[in-house]
């Protein structure tokens, strides 16, 4: 027994705050994109749109933490997001070495200088 | 080039295994320890990541339920998350799909439009024969969907254990990742100008317009990159 209650009641819950709730765009995004073309230009803008929208959502995860990382210093995460780039820049663009770069840095400014 | 859909499918799963799929599996294992924190059983908990599968939504929910929430305000809450797929569902459709591939299929196969799946599959589809990119497709989306899974019963049961900053870690490594796969898979100066954009206005608008920002972020921040971006290509054929 757990505080969200057992049963079919929280699947149920689920189903609706959680599946319908995401899927309806998702599927909203599939009729939308009936007539649309990959080479047309219509499709340019779109494609802008939701790359700035995930840019976004990054800053935003970053500037404004939820959960434990919140606990990470401005100068932490920020820091870590830059020599995170700046590795990623410097090794000939290697997602793994910038991720890598990025995660050590914070580990080090959160126990170095806490707080 | 893979040369049959079976491969496809293969190089799919296995470029899906080394990166992408290191990160999801420390991200869902951060939101598996969130659930058991917010008093969900584990069945629950993977009733989410297979159901709703969008890291940012099933936290939403899952704070939601942890705040006894009521069934509209949860669904109100998470459903503002889910507006971003929208688009990106819009923009990887009519590169995914073929001619004849009926609509129950793409919308079977948006399900597992997500970021992570999202960027993985854009970067490269565009090189692929037509019949090929759904198998490549569904390769990166059927590791990823399941490392999802064990990740969050990983998380659950092992939480509790992790020191708050390796949690902090684990919460740092979507951004890093989602920011530099971006940057990865960057093709053209709209691209840069799209990231630029949307990572200076994002902040903003959560400052000034909590709950749709993201979706100004996209809509300012993208029209304003692809109209800069058309301005440099117009000037750039007409010298």
């Amino acid at each position: 027994m757990t505080a969200f209650g057992s049963g079919w009641w929280p699947y149920l819950f689920i189903l609706v705050a959680g599946f319908a709730a995401t899927d309806f765009w998702r599927f909203l995004g599939v009729f939308l994109s009936a007539r649309i073309d990959e080479a047309s230009e219509i499709l340019r803008w779109v494609r802008a749109v939701s790359t700035a929208l995930v840019a976004g959502l990054v800053a935003r995860l970053i500037v404004f933490p939820v959960g434990d990382l919140a606990a990470a210093s401005d100068v932490a995460r920020l820091g870590a997001v830059a020599i995170g780039l700046a590795v990623y820049f410097t090794v000939r663009r290697s997602m793994l070495a910038g991720i890598l770069a990025g995660e050590v840095a914070l580990l080090a400014i959160v126990w170095l200088a806490p707080g | 080039m893979p040369n049959g859909k079976w491969s496809a499918a293969r190089l799919g799963a296995s470029r899906a295994l080394t990166i992408p799929g290191m990160v999801l599996f420390g991200s869902f294992f951060g939101f598996g320890a969130f659930t058991r924190a917010a008093g969900l059983d584990a069945g629950q908990s993977l009733f989410v990541t297979i159901t709703v599968f969008a890291l940012p939504g099933q936290v939403v929910l899952v704070d939601q339920i942890a705040g006894n929430a009521g069934l509209l305000a949860a669904a109100v809450a998470v459903t503002l998350t889910a507006i971003r797929l929208m688009p990106m569902t819009v923009a990887i459709m009519p590169v995914l799909r073929g001619p004849r591939t009926p609509l129950w299929w793409q919308v079977a196969l948006s399900h597992f439009v997500a970021v992570t799946v999202w960027i993985e599959a854009m970067r490269r589809l565009p090189d692929f024969d037509r019949e090929l990119r759904i198998p490549y497709y569904l390769g990166i989306a059927m590791t990823l969907w399941p490392i999802c899974m064990s990740a969050t019963l990983a998380g659950y049961y092992i939480a509790g254990g992790v020191p708050v900053p390796v949690s902090a870690a684990l919460l740092m490594l979507t951004p890093l990742y989602f920011l530099l796969s971006m940057m990865t898979a960057a093709r053209e100066r709209v691209d840069w100008l799209a990231i630029v954009a949307g990572f200076c206005l994002g902040p903003v608008f959560y400052t000034y317009a909590p709950g749709l920002d993201l979706l100004w972020t996209g809509l300012a921040g993208g029209t304003l990159a692809y109209l800069l971006g058309r301005l440099k290509r117009g000037s750039g054929e007409a010298a």
